[in-house]
């Protein structure tokens, strides 16, 4: 039986079901932390939330959802405070298991642009700036990139890399001087994808429940790969629906 | 990609070193006016400010600094929000030093930085937001670079032309991520003694490594406390008397940014604010320093337009959020033995 759901709520759903049980998760506001929220109550419940203002191991108050990483809601009931440096510090230790990650921008190798729209030295639009997410995409064992599916946000190259996913593909990310972490999923509105191993092109792993390989293409700025075969991912369940919803009665998020 | 350039003089350890050699370390006295405290930034300083995004924003000092018309400042902070909009408005800021300026998401990107970083009036150089950490920590450290994993391989590291070091004991290579020596700091802390020994509560933000790196220290506190009080929890203390050149008490002085414990940030402020400018644009921000910056002679006077009932409210907030209040209810799935029942202390200081 599929149960009706917004967009958002698929997108955190899907994403939470990315999450193992002891692990670690840096996770961002909004949907992102919603689905870490969401698995630690469903599946996970040995999984640490990391949030970037330096905050380890929250409580998310339902209905006092945080607006910023950086802010009293975003630490109720933390189980440490370490400070900004020092969280990330953990990360590039190798303690950060996942990253959840957002952006404006993602091309074919996942290389994710929030710094500028256009030229850099003359911008069509100045975007607000890497903040985390170029330290989450260097240091995290792996990202999991949550995002709208939508053709201006897949392009084929992005404009500027502020957070480097495979770079160009191909061993390049490594001789850059990232030897760890690399995007692993990109958890969309329409479906689930990955990246070819050798040659780190995004490739679509999955379709959500009456979504095309059509839609996709017709979504996406350049030529994806496809696993053989397609998965279609199982509808969120009532129980998985609830347990979100209660996170956030206020949807302000949730749409 | 090309851009601006490091400025050698802003990691240079040893002069850097030689500068605070030169500087009086008192264990004395350091209370004194908010106006006297922002008189010690002199036009085209690196200020560097404590806090983060609007969590414990030294606005008070920021406010005074406006008032006092400074100009050509570069601003340091990893996250920036409305302070960073002021400053631009107000002309005060020739230069960002940033990872990420807007206000949060539901407010957009920032129009007030887009207006002046579009147009070429306000540089913006991005670092990430470890990188930046690093930076300061290097500073506060002494020495002249960190080696790290972070922020090699993106374009930002071409953009502030990031170079990297040779491992000597393995050969690998890592991002040389150089210190960052700002001329003053701004800091806004939960208490202090009269001779600048400094508390904070909850989020620590980068407060500690600021007050190490830079050259001079001027703080503003929400309480100051007897001497005996901080050698009574020393533990506490991040930022020890002798770094502090000057200190204010200014209760409410993030306001309408947040404090841990104490206040919650405004949020309905923020929507008036971006409100006005998103519907006025330029016009709106004029007005709104007029009114917030310019106009309020003392920052009691600037706190009366907000008003005490909405002060209260927001304290009453912040109490909910850093306490049990609200209930700590253990995840389901834990073993039984392991449901604990014991809800926190408050931790808010009395």
């Amino acid at each position: 039986v599929t149960v009706a759901c917004t967009p958002s709520e698929l997108l955190a759903v899907i994403a939470a079901r990315q999450l193992r049980d002891d692990t670690t998760v840096f996770a961002g506001v909004g949907i992102p932390l919603l689905a870490a929220a969401l698995a630690q109550q469903r599946h996970a419940p040995r999984l640490t939330m990391i949030i970037e203002g330096g905050i380890v191991g929250p409580r998310i108050r339902p209905g006092r959802l945080p607006i910023s990483t950086n802010e009293m809601r975003a630490g109720h009931l933390a189980q440490a405070l370490p400070g900004i440096t020092d969280l990330f510090l953990l990360a590039q230790r190798g303690f950060l298991d996942v990253g959840f990650m957002g952006g404006a921008q993602i091309d074919r190798h996942g290389n994710v642009n929030t710094t500028v729209i256009g030229d850099y030295h003359r911008p069509k639009v100045r975007l607000p700036g890497t903040g985390g997410a170029n330290d989450i995409a260097s240091l995290c064992r792996e990202v999991i990139i949550v995002t709208p599916h939508e053709r201006r946000r897949f392009v084929p190259r992005v404009d500027f890399v502020t957070s480097p996913g495979w770079l160009d593909g191909d061993g390049s990310r490594a001789r850059a001087g990232l030897p760890f972490g690399g995007v692993t999923r990109v958890v969309t509105t329409l479906g689930v994808l990955g990246f070819d191993p050798d040659t780190r092109a995004m490739r679509v792993d999955a379709l959500h429940p009456g979504v095309t390989l059509d839609e996709v293409e017709s979504n996406t700025g350049f030529e994806l790969l496809t696993a053989s075969p397609i998965e279609t991912t199982a509808p969120p369940a009532p129980d998985e629906l609830e347990l979100l919803r209660a996170l956030d009665p206020d949807r302000r998020f949730l749409g | 990609v090309g851009g601006p350039h490091l400025k050698p003089a802003e990691h240079d350890f040893v002069a850097a070193r030689r500068r605070l050699e030169a500087k009086a370390k008192s264990a004395g006295e350091k209370l004194t006016s908010v106006e006297d405290a922002a008189s010690r930034v002199r036009d085209g300083d690196l200020v560097a400010a404590g806090g983060c995004l609007f969590s414990r924003t030294p606005l008070s000092l920021v406010r005074e600094i406006l008032r006092q018309r400074r100009s050509g400042l570069t601003l340091v902070r990893n996250l920036m929000c409305t302070e960073g909009e002021w400053m631009m408005a107000a002309g005060a800021v020739g230069r960002v030093v940033t990872a990420w300026m807007s206000i949060g998401l539901p407010w957009g990107v920032s129009r007030v930085m887009r207006e002046h970083v579009e147009s070429g009036k306000v540089a913006f150089e991005e670092w990430s937001h470890l990188a930046l950490g690093l930076r300061l920590r290097a500073a506060a450290m002494g020495v002249p670079f960190l080696p790290a994993l972070t922020m090699v391989g993106s374009d930002l590291a071409a953009t502030v032309g990031l170079k990297r070091v040779q491992d000597p004991y393995t050969g690998e290579s890592l991002a040389a991520v150089p210190a960052l020596f700002p001329d003053v700091a701004l800091l806004h802390v939960h208490r202090a003694d009269r001779f600048g020994n400094c508390q904070i509560d909850g989020y620590p933000h980068m407060d500690a490594d600021i007050a190490r790196a830079a050259a001079t220290v001027l703080v503003t506190a929400e309480e100051i406390v007897p001497e005996e009080e901080i050698r009574r929890h020393p533990d506490r203390t991040v930022v020890p008397g002798f770094l502090v050149d000057a200190l204010v008490l200014v209760p409410w002085g993030s306001y309408p940014h947040e404090c841990y414990g104490l206040y919650e940030a405004d949020f309905e402020h923020f929507e008036e604010y971006t409100a006005a400018i998103a519907e006025r644009g330029g016009r709106a921000m004029e007005e709104y320093l007029a009114r917030y910056v310019y106009g309020p002679p003392a920052f009691d006077d600037y706190l009366e337009l907000f008003g005490g009932e909405r002060l209260a409210r927001q304290r009453r907030f912040a109490r909910e959020l850093t306490t049990s209040a609200g209930g700590f209810a253990p995840l389901p799935g834990l073993p039984p033995g392991l449901r604990g029942q014991s809800p926190r202390s408050d931790r808010t200081s009395s």
